[in-house]
């Protein structure tokens, strides 16, 4: 069984359908990447997922549960994080109050203690800013802070919408490290970007969507030297 | 010592519309919402503090308690059936409900008590404070009125910036969908955020109709106007904007009756207002972050 499942679901704006029929699997440790162009339909995957948006129907599955219908403020106490597109912090509040809502639904002072310690080291950046005012930082500064705060609930399973958007290439490089390292460190991701090379290169397997459907699923390596792909999102 | 008198009483007037203003500027940063009715709560708590008071008997601080617990009820309620099934609708349509549960209370009120103005009897029994050889004269419900507004905004900022469903509050003024990804309830922390605003206003209700004790189904129209622009003035959606607006305008309001004209006093609180608006049009304390992209 999957960690995370998604079966047929389909997702409408009104009138228009912007997922159709899409299913899909993310096993225990491993990261997986959705790729595809703008408008493809990858951000809304990801919202419906956490219960941002609610399908029209199709099922999804946490650890074999079904959470279609849980509401998305449930979600991250069941283990999984969603870092949003555009990091979306609390520009007025500090780095440090940023994290701390970050651990909202966790009770253990001194496991949240911990967590914050974890994430201090895994982004010095932070600790040196920890009192600065989250809006005031760098946009590569908000993209740690927006992953160390969905780090700070523990998640199993973390959702990352274009962590490298709008970054420069040295921030770029720096986040897609912080991606192994998380994997490395036993928390599966479930990866969403328009970086098709960078996703595909800490990937171990990637969905290619297209205008609301996948067209070409398999293992990272298998995508990279695939002709299609490499055409289409590779400009190779 | 006239001036020392009028400040005094403009600051006592002016806790009041800031009691009355953080109810507009907590649900308006939170819900994105103009609460129109929001004045009216506050004719609602006089009267039921005249019920419990007068009709009934009951001690004072029992009607005001009562009162706080009907109001917010009562504003939880407003949110729940009027103001949440339009949560997706535009923000006209939801103004326009705001005026029609304002209405709704004024007639519910008018039907229930009818439209003579009832003579309130104060809350307050303290004495009045003579200071200067009686030259400065200053009256207990000022001072209870003053003490009651400090203890309860420097409660409201502890609240907000210390606690667990306060924190949550700020993190769903300022992005609703990330605040849902913490694991925060927006829906419940919006009615909390009413429940909050509404037994404020019960408050104020009770503090202004102990002031000016005259209590009619129109008691709330005015002051909830005038705390709507100390809301503005501030900076809507800002908290301390909203407690300075609110002295603010009771200190301009009450020197103007005092100097200028008294019927001139509201022209000009509202004409100083749109000159804060000119120069600064996010209100004083109004919200301005610089972000980076």
């Amino acid at each position: 069984m999957a960690m995370l499942e998604v079966r047929d679901i389909n997702v409408f704006f009104g009138v228009i359908q912007a997922i159709k029929n899409i299913s899909f699997d993310v096993n225990q440790g491993e990261v997986v990447a959705l790729i595809g162009a703008n408008g493809a339909g990858k951000t809304t995957t990801l919202h419906t997922i956490t219960g941002l948006l609610s399908a029209a129907s199709g099922n999804i599955y946490l650890d074999g549960k079904d959470i279609t219908k849980v509401p998305a403020h449930k979600i991250v106490g069941m283990g999984m994080a969603h870092v949003p597109e555009g990091r979306r912090v609390f520009a007025s509040l500090s780095v440090y109050d940023n994290l701390k809502m970050g651990a909202y639904t966790r009770k253990d002072k001194k496991e949240i203690a911990q967590s914050l310690e974890m994430v201090f080291t895994e982004f010095p950046r932070l600790k040196e800013r920890r009192n600065q005012v989250a809006g005031t930082l760098s946009g590569g500064e908000q993209q740690m802070l927006a992953m160390g705060r969905a780090l700070m609930s523990k998640p199993r399973i973390i959702l990352m919408d274009e962590p490298s958007m709008g970054l420069s290439p040295l921030y770029v490089d720096e986040i897609f490290k912080i991606i192994s390292r998380i994997k490395k460190d036993g928390t599966t991701v479930l990866l969403v970007e328009q970086n098709a090379n960078m996703a595909l290169s800490v990937a171990d397997r990637a969905y290619v969507l297209e205008t609301g459907k996948i067209i070409i699923e398999g293992n990272a390596n298998e995508l990279l030297n695939d002709e299609r792909v490499r055409k289409a999102y590779l400009g190779a | 010592m006239k001036f020392l008198s009028q400040l005094i009483s403009g600051i006592s007037l002016g806790s009041i519309y800031s009691l009355i203003a953080l109810g507009y500027t907590m649900v308006y940063g939170i819900a994105k919402m103009l609460n129109f009715a929001h004045g009216d709560v506050i004719m609602i708590g006089g009267y039921v503090v005249y019920t419990a008071c007068v009709t009934a008997g009951l001690p004072a601080a029992a009607g005001v308690l009562i009162a706080i617990v009907f109001c917010t009820v009562l504003g939880v309620a407003i949110e729940r059936f009027a103001y949440k099934p339009l949560r997706s609708a535009s923000s006209l349509a939801v103004l326009i409900t705001a005026i029609g549960v304002s209405y709704l209370l004024q007639n519910v009120a008018l039907l229930i008590f009818g439209s003579d103005t009832k003579s309130f009897s104060s809350v307050v029994s303290l004495e009045p404070v003579s200071l200067a050889d009686g030259a400065l004269v200053i009256s207990g419900e000022t001072i209870v009125t003053i003490i009651v507004s400090v203890i309860i905004m420097v409660a409201l900022i502890v609240f907000i910036n210390k606690t667990r469903p306060g924190k949550a509050m700020l993190a769903v003024s300022e992005d609703k969908g990330a605040a849902q990804l913490m694991g925060i309830n927006v829906n419940g922390t919006i009615a909390l955020t009413f429940a909050i605003g509404s037994g404020l206003a019960a408050v104020a209700g009770a503090l202004l109709c102990s002031a000016y004790p005259a209590l009619s189904p129109y008691t709330g129209a005015m002051p909830g106007i005038k705390a709507f622009v100390a809301a503005v003035f501030g900076g809507i959606g800002s908290i301390p904007g909203a407690m300075i607006g609110g002295i603010l305008l009771g200190i301009i309001e009450n020197l103007s009756k005092g100097y200028i004209s008294s019927q001139l006093s509201d022209p000009i609180v509202f004409a100083v207002l749109i000159i804060v608006l000119l120069v600064k049009p996010t209100g004083l304390m109004g919200k301005k972050i610089n972000e980076k992209v």
